[in-house]
């Protein structure tokens, strides 16, 4: 009786394992995307490639970029797709992407892929970095509305900005990429130092900042513009704003990882990644595609943020990632405690 | 890390060895087998995590400068002093109230003493977690009791040490509640007939009788403080300590030497408790003699009625902290639309996972129970009676002890690093499901095993010497005298490595791989992802689980009881 109901207990706990045994080609993708596009990413490219499965693994950009490097010698992932540029080309300056040109990426506009032949990787979408602004925490706390990254300086923020720490967080980075690019390198940290009296928290992931503005737990959230754009549709009441004295920006790719072992279904991949149909996938929330003419069907973008984006060389801030991010952690990580 | 205590070890009987030749070699066998899951599982990660403390990233043996460049980084230096203070600060905090809770359940009239007792143990089921989300929405920036805090913010060391009050509040108050009702009533009425009044017979009675569970107590409470990851992780805020460290520089920054160092010094204080508490123990084992008199309490409403009161604000607070988070977890849009939904349940909208990893942790904590507790009851009863005392049986025996001093961050990292070496040709687990059940298994392995060696300590040896005369092999004595006999301790078993491996996030957050993602670890990352409602949701689902778990286990304990148990009472 005890021996029946082991051996019942047994097989049921083992029977979904044996399930999964599957006949398609298994690739481990590698993401930084948010979470709601994983599924409808999953899906369409699956129902594209029939033969292929994707188990995605996903993480801040830091943390997956983190976790490729030191995977290196023993890589687990067969692609990457939906990664930071900045984070992609120092992989290919560790020779760590399998060069191949995707069938039709000769298309995407020319700064949206790698400028070598094979390619190491192309891009899917642009984001920038934006504030939100919460509006009634806003009218309580009398707190004045910014439109530059310079107003966030003012005293009255005291406590009241969160921000994405950019060791973990891509959009942390974009954002300190951005800085530099527009004011200069040691103007930044000079501005970070004084923005770092009003920062309450440097937050593990680039959406957080946002989220955690539009539930009013702080005022003014530095995040992605993507997440604005979705909370403001989902009723939060928060303003984007985008400042006027330059955004940094950051573009999202896909690359094929050396050393994997599914190589023709990373190149299917590859290939359907750049394609009409992943773009339009793509265009559901960022409003600036690699592809050219693709209508991005994502709403209530600010119109006018295309102009003020930085002018910046993502290949050489992708050379200095590493120090750029170590001087960040010695001057603002260490520091503890929530002042108040 | 006694993340529920069930009981301690009783005094030893001499064993009785089966005497067949074959018999003995297959029993043998079996010990063999448990010391190589412990092995695998234990003490070979533990070496390697060591090893690489001492290591550069290429693998250079550096000797100390890693610790070197520990002690030298401000920021690491002051995350010890932090994890240290805040867990003094709640020991100082739990400790008592947790005695005055376990003296009414033990030593007053009150009504309704079952029903504090099951509540009291609400924290067990739940992930530690989620006391700290519910903190959010009482204390946070929006929150609703945010004028208590008076211009001071949760996120830091204010909201850790609230909500590990919360987490910690059963195990203290489980092991003084076993140290006060093992009292000897004699005491009391000589104390009586001396003419002490009360309060004498607390200080000189009652205090020393309970001082080494006092002990106990205190120890286990700070390193659950110390080595706890959920609760800094959720609300720590930018205020830093060693768990939430461990975690930065393995999965941030990648550093596995530097996590080693950082995770050696957080087995530093989890060692010194354990050996603290094994003193207090052989101590306290020593405090009753046979001839005592079990203490029952008169009701006297002066005592009787300010202890239900406390009895009701702590069993107030630990329901209250639970409603807010499943409260929190249907809110629409907290704080601005407070109408209900269900959509923070539908998970595939927060995280790649969905539901799936609620799936994934049932199915890991259900094998665990199943696999785990055959394990070590088998092992148990191997090392008590199968084989007789031998160097193998001694090495089994302390390995079996050792998981109680190794915090979830440091297990789960020396897995990586020993599984993941390219030399290890068991590589092909990582990430799968079996790694995770392992790791749960041996994380909190000590417990289940010293219910195990109770258990079966209660069984006269005398059963396994007349079915070795009447020439009955071991192993049938074993399935149809002691496990029937012992079921109940079994169960006990299963139910708390299922519990525990349901609501755990410190080692599997090391370990899980793309299909393999446990609920608990679903929580973190909606957390971080700043989604409160969504991780508070999933806290919720685990809790759940836990919970009907542990109906089922009440449920089915009198069936169990009336198939294998009747023998116990006299007809």
């Amino acid at each position: 009786m005890l021996r029946r109901m082991l051996v019942l207990a047994l097989s049921l706990a083992l029977a979904p394992l044996a399930a999964e045994a599957q006949q398609r080609t298994r690739l481990t993708v590698y993401t930084a995307l948010e979470n709601e596009q994983l599924q409808p990413l999953k899906q369409a490219a699956e129902a594209a490639l029939r033969d292929i499965e994707i188990a995605w693994v996903r993480d801040s950009t830091g943390v997956i970029t983190a976790r490729l490097v030191a995977e290196r010698q023993n890589p687990r992932a067969d692609v990457i797709w939906g990664l930071s540029v900045f984070s992609l080309l120092q992989m290919e300056g560790l020779d760590m992407l399998e060069p191949y040109t995707p069938r039709g990426a000769e298309a995407l506009r020319p700064n949206f892929r790698s400028d070598r032949s094979p390619m190491t990787w192309t891009g899917m979408d642009a984001f920038v970095s934006a504030i939100c602004f919460n509006t009634v925490v806003a009218q309580q706390r009398n707190l004045p509305r910014p439109t530059t990254w310079a107003d966030l300086l003012n005293p009255a923020f005291r406590g009241q900005i969160v921000m994405p720490n950019p060791n973990s967080s891509g959009t942390g980075f974009l954002t300190i990429a951005g800085w530099m690019g527009s004011m200069g390198e040691q103007p930044a940290w000079d501005f970070m130092t004084r923005l770092h009296e009003n920062v309450q928290v440097y937050t593990h992931s680039g959406s957080a900042p946002c989220n955690n503005a539009a539930r009013g737990e702080y005022g003014l959230g530095i995040s992605l513009d993507m997440r604005a754009v979705t909370l403001k549709n989902q009723g939060a009441p928060i303003e984007i704003i985008v400042p006027t004295d330059g955004v940094g920006f950051d573009m999202e790719g896909t690359a094929i990882v050396r050393g994997t072992r599914n190589l023709d279904a990373a190149k299917k991949l590859a290939d359907w990644a750049v394609s009409r149909a992943a773009m339009e996938l793509y265009g559901r929330w960022y409003a600036v595609l690699a592809l050219p003419g693709v209508q991005p069907a994502v709403r209530g973008y600010p119109s006018e943020f295309e102009q003020r984006l930085v002018n910046q060389d993502f290949r050489s801030i992708a050379a200095r990632r590493d120090q750029i991010l170590r001087d960040w952690a010695a001057r603002f990580d260490g520091k503890s405690a929530p002042r108040n | 890390m006694p993340e529920a205590p069930l009981g301690g070890a009783a005094a030893l009987p001499s064993p009785v060895r089966p005497r067949a030749a074959l018999d003995a070699l297959l029993l043998r066998g079996g010990l063999w087998v448990a010391a190589a899951v412990l092995a695998v599982g234990l003490v070979l990660p533990l070496a390697t995590l060591l090893l690489r403390a001492f290591e550069d990233q290429a693998g250079q043996f550096v000797g100390l400068a890693n610790f070197a460049a520990y002690v030298t980084t401000p920021a690491l230096l002051g995350a010890a002093w932090n994890s240290a203070w805040t867990a003094a600060l709640t020991t100082l905090v739990v400790v008592p109230t947790a005695f005055l809770y376990a003296y009414a359940l033990t030593r007053s009239c009150m009504p309704l003493k079952g029903l504090f007792r099951a509540i009291m143990l609400i924290p067990v089921l739940a992930p530690s977690l989620l006391p700290a989300l519910a903190l959010i929405y009482l204390f946070g920036n929006q929150g609703m009791l945010r004028g208590l805090l008076m211009g001071e913010s949760i996120y830091g060391p204010i909201g850790i040490v609230i909500a590990q009050c919360f987490y910690c509040f059963p195990h203290a108050a489980i092991i003084l509640a076993v140290a006060l009702s093992t009292t000897d009533a004699r005491l009391y009425e000589a104390a009586e007939a001396l003419r002490a009044g009360r309060l004498r017979i607390f200080a000189t009675v009652t205090l020393p009788g309970a001082r080494y569970g006092l002990v106990s107590a205190a120890v286990v409470v700070f390193t659950l403080v110390v080595t706890d990851f959920g609760i800094p992780k959720v609300i720590g805020g930018q205020f830093p300590v060693l768990a939430t460290d461990v975690y930065k520089q393995v999965v941030g920054l990648q550093d596995f030497n530097m996590g080693a160092v950082v995770g050696i010094v957080l087995l530093l204080p989890a060692v010194g408790a354990f050996l603290l508490d094994r003193w207090a123990q052989g101590k306290r084992a020593a405090t009753l003699s046979g001839r005592a008199v079990a203490y029952v309490p008169r009701p006297r409403r002066g005592r009787d009625l300010p202890l239900l009161g406390l009895c009701l604000g702590v069993a107030a607070v630990l329901v209250g902290i639970l409603a807010i988070a499943v409260w929190g977890s249907l809110i629409r849009f907290w704080p601005y639309t407070l109408s209900l939904t269900l959509d923070n349940y539908d998970f595939a909208r927060f995280d790649a996972t969905g539901w799936d990893s609620l799936l994934v942790s049932v199915r890991m904590a259900a094998l665990a129970a199943l696999l785990g507790s055959v394990l070590v009851f088998c092992t148990a009863w191997l090392l008590e009676r199968g084989t007789p005392p031998s160097r193998l049986g001694g090495a089994v025996r302390f390995a079996a002890t050792l998981p109680l001093a190794v915090p979830g961050l440091v297990l789960g990292l020396a897995f990586i690093l020993f599984f993941n070496h390219p030399a290890n040709p068991l590589g092909f687990v990582y990430g799968t499901l079996a790694i995770l059940v392992l790791n749960c298994v041996v994380h909190f392995y000590t417990v289940a095993h010293l219910t195990a060696v109770t258990a079966i300590r209660q069984l006269d040896p005398e059963f396994e010497a007349v079915s070795a005369s009447l020439k009955v092999p071991a192993w049938v004595t074993f399935g149809r005298v002691t496990v029937p006999i012992c079921l109940p301790a079994i169960l006990d078993i299963a139910v708390y490595l299922f519990v525990n491996t349901m609501t755990t996030v410190s080692a599997v957050i090391f370990l899980y791989g793309p299909d393999t993602k446990p609920a608990s670890v679903a929580v973190v990352h909606m957390d971080e992802a700043g989604q409160a409602s969504a991780a508070a949701a999933m806290a919720v689902c685990i809790l759940g689980v836990t919970l009907s778990a542990k109906l089922l286990q009440v449920a089915t304990g009198g069936l169990v009881e009336r198939a294998t148990q009747r023998w116990r009472r006299r007809v």
